[in-house]
């Protein structure tokens, strides 16, 4: 799933203060599930900043609202009233939601409330930890399902580089040596002779780096 | 053995001869006189010096410009190249602007994570990894053509290295390692420093059972201690670095002016016990920001002369 995070309050104020009114809008699906997006979490930090606007002496009329996913056309249905009528949008969805409310308002300011963080998995109650880059050219296959571009900080295809020490990566005790992690799946899968072959330079035109990418079934 | 580039470290250690090489940092100026002032130093204690490539990710004059300025002062640079801040693209135009200045070796590397320098904010590249860059080497110098398949006129007649760490982890995979970067192409390895002798001869005897130091030049790592709080900093903060508890005993038993003393000493005892290590082909000296203690430990280690190339 998508995981994001909350930006500073401050930060977020700075953004959304000049307005006369505004509408908090949350997504409640991916950044839900993290605590940081979610329609309840929209409702908490509307809160905030009519604390806030309060404080500071601002009118500012605050909406809050929500809807499944702000990645979706269908989904809006619910919440086109309240859109409609928003002078500005503080979206709680991750940076695609942020844009398609963006660009099906195109005269309305939405402003971002989350930092996309990464693409995770729900590691333990709380905990969500980076998985995987889309980078376009899956190659768990041969890794031992451990992900070396998101996983590895030089995303190496041939490691562990020389700083890998007691199964942590150089940068951080913190964080587990992908390498570490691949080398004891083949050992587990009893292919540790496969650690032997050299993996391919990797084609980057499938990443980001190849522009923005689409992809289109042509039997819908 | 067939010699295939200029490289001077090639026709020394296939001359049969222990190699030696050292390493210089260049300096976070635009000024170089620095680093020239090293090579002179070194220069007639070593075969060839390696030129850093902006080492622990801090900004410095760039390593083949250093290299160049040691190549126009008569000397033999290897240039470090790592894989950290250019893409496919910019490694492969520096390998032709380095042969074109006739540096005639390299060392291929990923490069330390730019979160332990100065720029940590700075984005990374590794668009290769250190094995791919060897194979870039390899075949740009030997099939002539570019990653992308063009030909090119004139290759890059390099030879070609990698380091290697023994004392990383997991330690089953570091023969192994090895073994992949000789298929990728690596023609001589450098490695971290040496200072658990027991750890790296028994790293050896692996690579040894292989026959891997048949088809690599093996040179060993070697960089003098200039006090106990330098052993311990190296313990406890670089990454991959195993410095035994027994050698800062040693160091902390000395009065602290006989400290660097005692560390030259211990590195040439290393250097001395590692000669008779069956696959050591020759030794890198790192002595780091110490560049002038180079010639004393080449002498006592009776590795001077060294040996006279056409």
């Amino acid at each position: 799933m998508i995981v994001g995070e909350q930006k500073p309050f401050d930060e977020i104020w700075e953004m959304v203060k000049g307005h006369k009114q505004l509408t908090v809008f949350g997504c409640n699906t991916c950044v839900a599930v993290c605590h940081q997006g979610g329609n309840k979490e929209a409702e908490i930090l509307a809160s905030l900043l009519r604390m806030r606007a309060t404080q500071e002496g601002l009118e500012i009329e605050i909406k809050n609202g929500g809807i499944e996913r702000q990645c979706e056309h269908p989904f809006f249905e619910s919440a086109k009233e309240l859109l409609d009528q928003s002078e500005a949008v503080l979206s709680l969805a991750c940076g695609i939601g942020v844009q398609f409310v963006a660009e099906k308002y195109m005269s309305t300011p939405v402003y971002p409330a989350l930092n996309t963080t990464f693409l995770g998995d729900v590691k333990q109650d709380g905990f969500f930890t980076e998985k995987c880059q889309a980078c376009g050219d899956c190659v768990l296959g041969v890794t031992g399902g451990v992900c070396p571009v998101s996983r590895c900080c030089k995303r190496l295809f041939n490691g562990p580089c020389g700083g890998s020490s007691n199964g942590k990566c150089e940068i951080s005790k913190d964080i587990d040596c992908a390498w570490q992690l691949v080398v004891d799946r083949l050992e587990a899968l009893g292919k540790l002779d496969d650690y032997e072959k050299l993996a391919p330079i990797k084609d980057w035109s499938k990443d980001r780096a190849g522009g923005p990418r689409s992809f289109k079934l042509e039997d819908f | 053995m067939e010699i295939k580039t200029n490289s001077k470290l090639e026709k020394v250690l296939k001359g049969g001869h222990i190699a030696v090489s050292s390493e210089c940092g260049p300096p976070r100026s635009s000024d170089a006189s620095g680093i020239i002032k090293k090579g002179h130093l070194i220069k007639n204690h070593v075969d060839c010096i390696n030129i850093t490539d902006n080492q622990t990710s801090v900004t410095r004059l760039c390593s083949l410009a250093a290299c160049i300025h040691l190549k126009n002062e008569g000397l033999e640079p290897v240039l470090q190249m790592v894989v950290r801040d250019r893409n496919r693209i910019a490694l492969q135009s520096d390998i032709l602007g380095a042969a074109s200045f006739g540096i005639n070796s390299m060392l291929c590397l990923s490069g330390d994570h730019q979160s332990f320098g100065d720029h940590p904010k700075a984005q990374n590249v590794f668009d290769l990894d250190s094995m791919q860059l060897l194979q870039t080497v390899r075949y740009m110098r030997d099939e002539g053509k570019f990653l992308g398949g063009d030909t090119i006129k004139e290759p890059p007649n390099i030879f070609v290295g990698a380091a290697a760490n023994p004392f990383a982890d997991p330690f089953k995979i570091r023969v192994p390692r090895l073994a992949k970067k000789i298929a990728a192409g690596a023609e001589f390895i450098q490695t971290q420093c040496v200072y658990n002798l027991d750890k790296f001869e028994l790293w050896m005897k692996g690579v040894v059972e292989r026959g891997l130091h048949e088809k690599v030049f093996i040179m060993a790592g070697i960089t003098p201690m200039r006090s106990v709080g330098m052993a311990k900093y190296m313990a406890r903060a670089v990454p991959g670095m195993d410095v035994p508890e027994e050698l800062i005993k040693r160091l902390s038993g000395v009065a602290k002016d006989k400290q660097a003393e005692e560390g030259l000493t211990i590195a040439v005892e290393a250097i001395e016990r590692l000669k008779e290590c069956t696959g050591v082909r020759g030794f890198h000296i790192m002595a780091i920001e110490w560049e002038e203690k180079v010639p004393e430990i080449v002498e006592r280690s009776g590795l001077y002369p060294r040996p006279k190339i056409d």
